[in-house]
């Protein structure tokens, strides 16, 4: 009889396929994997804490921080959060380029999770097209917000300021463009034996273990629960649109790329729905005690300025209570949980981060498998390090 | 805005006396129960109401505001019903421990290993309660409010306004 023992070996925080900081603890019989500990946080950076000594509008920029893949998606859940803190109402305009740009924000997200998923399993190809097609929402955020990835765009009551005219043609052509690209990349994934190996059967989880464990988002889906936070409890407008929710039968990491490219169609058509809807308008609430003042008024008049110094060094005082507001993010459900004592700072504010929880379900879904499957499991469960440490 | 929340009514009448108060704001309805009934309560919403998911479990630091200092806040969500609930449990800081919820919820696990790292309640029953974000060696809990901003032992941080 050969001896054989258990072996543990240390896979990250440096390496390739982990997509960040994460450092798994793997203990090993042979090839098969005996036992996975997840070490985290080596990206924490104490968002929630310095949320408490900054100002609801200094808070703003550090959203854009957690999910770095999809910025304007956990700006939108901060901002509805506060809003409906507030109580106050946002103008269509504003409302529907918040969801072309949510909607650009996932197609996005998704691409890069799709790029980095093939290049972990080994179609580089796709990693190379995907990236090109994800620097045309790079560009429109370039463009709308001056940063391609740190936006911090949207505000309490609406948005920065309107959209350049150039804008809707660009999203027009980006939205038109996807479905093409998407059968291209189906043409080298799909029916193509190493990738079908790879991912048929790989991960596993059933409908009830995802839903005891929290999974959101496709991950979700993907098992076969029917749950879109966009369709079944809608917020910023989304019960408007009209958009086909994805569901997989084999819940497996197969399923899981499916009802992903499935989404990003679906986001196209939100995208068109939403540029149709697109009229003039002001794209600011009328609520001078929240929102900054037009800069015409700053530049040139003495009120103007004071309301602008006001705002930008006491903030605005929020009412007191409690809300939580969840998003379907391109990972899953984002929630924040924002208790207010009625000052101009949030008294606590808590981070709902999807990929955080998705997370948890790594060992359930590799155990057992061979340690090669692991790298194919991170990557379907689409994780971000920066919205899991925070 | 319903007038009244599918499970509230359930709850008041099964757990009338564990209910310390029910409150609606901002369209979330919100129940906060005594401690020693939390699991009862979880269970009871899992299994008769249909809330399956439990989303998100946290503390809230509620240094010299309120008699008991620290709050815990359960979200759910009802996948089959579309709608959401909250849960809160008034957590003493003399008694700064709570029974654990990974037995109704396997999301809890993290979670409550999270509240445990940042705040320092300690959930009995709980299959690996370790530090998750701070390193194990870490002193002190970051997301209390006597916790200064910029770590121990330094000058508190005056802000760039002040």
């Amino acid at each position: 009889m050969a001896k054989t023992e258990i072996m543990t070996v240390n896979m990250g925080p440096q390496h390739p396929s982990t997509h960040g900081v994460l450092r798994l603890v793997i203990e090993l019989d042979g090839e098969n994997i005996v036992k996975i500990d997840p070490d985290i946080g080596y990206l924490h950076r104490g968002v929630e804490k310095l949320s408490e000594h900054r100002t609801y509008h200094q808070t703003l920029p550090l959203t854009d921080r957690l999910d770095y893949l999809a910025p304007m998606s956990n700006n939108l859940g901060y901002i509805l959060t506060v809003e409906k803190l507030l109580g106050i109402e946002v103008p269509e305009r504003a409302e529907t380029i918040r969801v072309i740009m949510a909607e650009m924000t996932r197609l996005e997200s998704h691409l890069v999770w799709l790029a980095c998923h093939a290049l972990d399993i080994g179609a580089m190809t796709v990693f190379l097209y995907a990236f090109r097609e994800r620097e045309v929402v790079m560009e429109t955020y370039e463009l709308i917000s001056g940063a391609r990835m740190t936006s911090n765009f949207f505000r309490a009551g609406g948005l920065s300021q309107d959209v350049p005219p150039e804008f809707e043609k660009k999203v027009r052509d980006f939205a038109a463009s996807i479905p093409g690209y998407l059968d291209m990349y189906e043409g080298l994934l799909t029916d193509n034996p190493i990738w079908r190996k790879r991912t048929i059967g790989n991960g596993v989880i059933s409908a009830e273990d995802a839903t005891d464990i929290g999974i959101t988002g496709p991950a979700l889906r993907g098992s076969g629960v029917d749950f879109d936070l966009r369709r079944d409890i809608p917020y910023a407008g989304y019960e408007k649109y009209t958009f086909i929710v994805p569901t997989g039968t084999n819940c497996d990491t197969f399923d899981r790329y499916k009802v992903r490219l499935v989404e990003m169609h679906e986001s196209c058509k939100i995208i068109n729905q939403a540029l149709d809807r697109l009229k003039p308008g002001p794209v600011l609430a009328d609520a001078p005690q929240v929102c900054y003042p037009p800069k015409e008024s700053v530049y040139n008049s003495i009120e103007g300025l004071i309301h602008h110094f006001k705002i930008a060094s006491e903030g605005y005082p929020v009412p007191a209570g409690e809300a939580y507001v969840g998003v379907e993010a391109p990972k899953g459900e984002l929630g924040y949980y924002i208790v207010s004592d009625g000052s101009s700072k949030p008294y606590r504010m808590r981070i709902r981060p999807p990929s955080f929880i998705n997370l948890q379900a790594i060992e359930k879904m590799s155990k057992g498998a061979m340690i090669a499957d692991l790298v194919a499991v991170i990557g379907t469960l689409d994780i971000v390090l920066g919205e899991i440490d925070r | 805005m319903a007038d009244t929340h599918r499970a509230v009514s359930k709850l008041q009448e099964k757990f009338a006396a564990s209910i310390l108060e029910v409150k609606e704001d901002r369209g979330d309805w919100i129940v906060t129960v005594a401690k020693e009934s939390l699991i009862a309560v979880l269970s009871f919403l899992k299994a008769e109401c249909r809330y399956t998911m439990l989303t998100d479990v946290t503390a809230v630091d509620y240094l010299g505001k309120k008699d008991e200092r620290f709050m815990m806040v359960y979200q759910m969500t009802s996948v089959a019903h579309k709608d959401r609930i909250r849960i809160k449990v008034p957590v003493s800081e003399s008694d700064c421990r709570i029974e654990s919820a990974t037995q109704v919820f396997g999301s809890a696990n993290w979670l409550e290993r999270e509240v445990f790292d940042l705040f320092g309640i300690t959930f009995d029953n709980h299959p690996d309660l370790r530090r998750i974000l701070m390193t194990p060696d870490w002193v002190g809990h970051p997301l209390r409010k006597d916790y200064p901003l910029q770590g121990p032992g330094r000058e508190p941080y005056k802000g760039r306004l002040s």
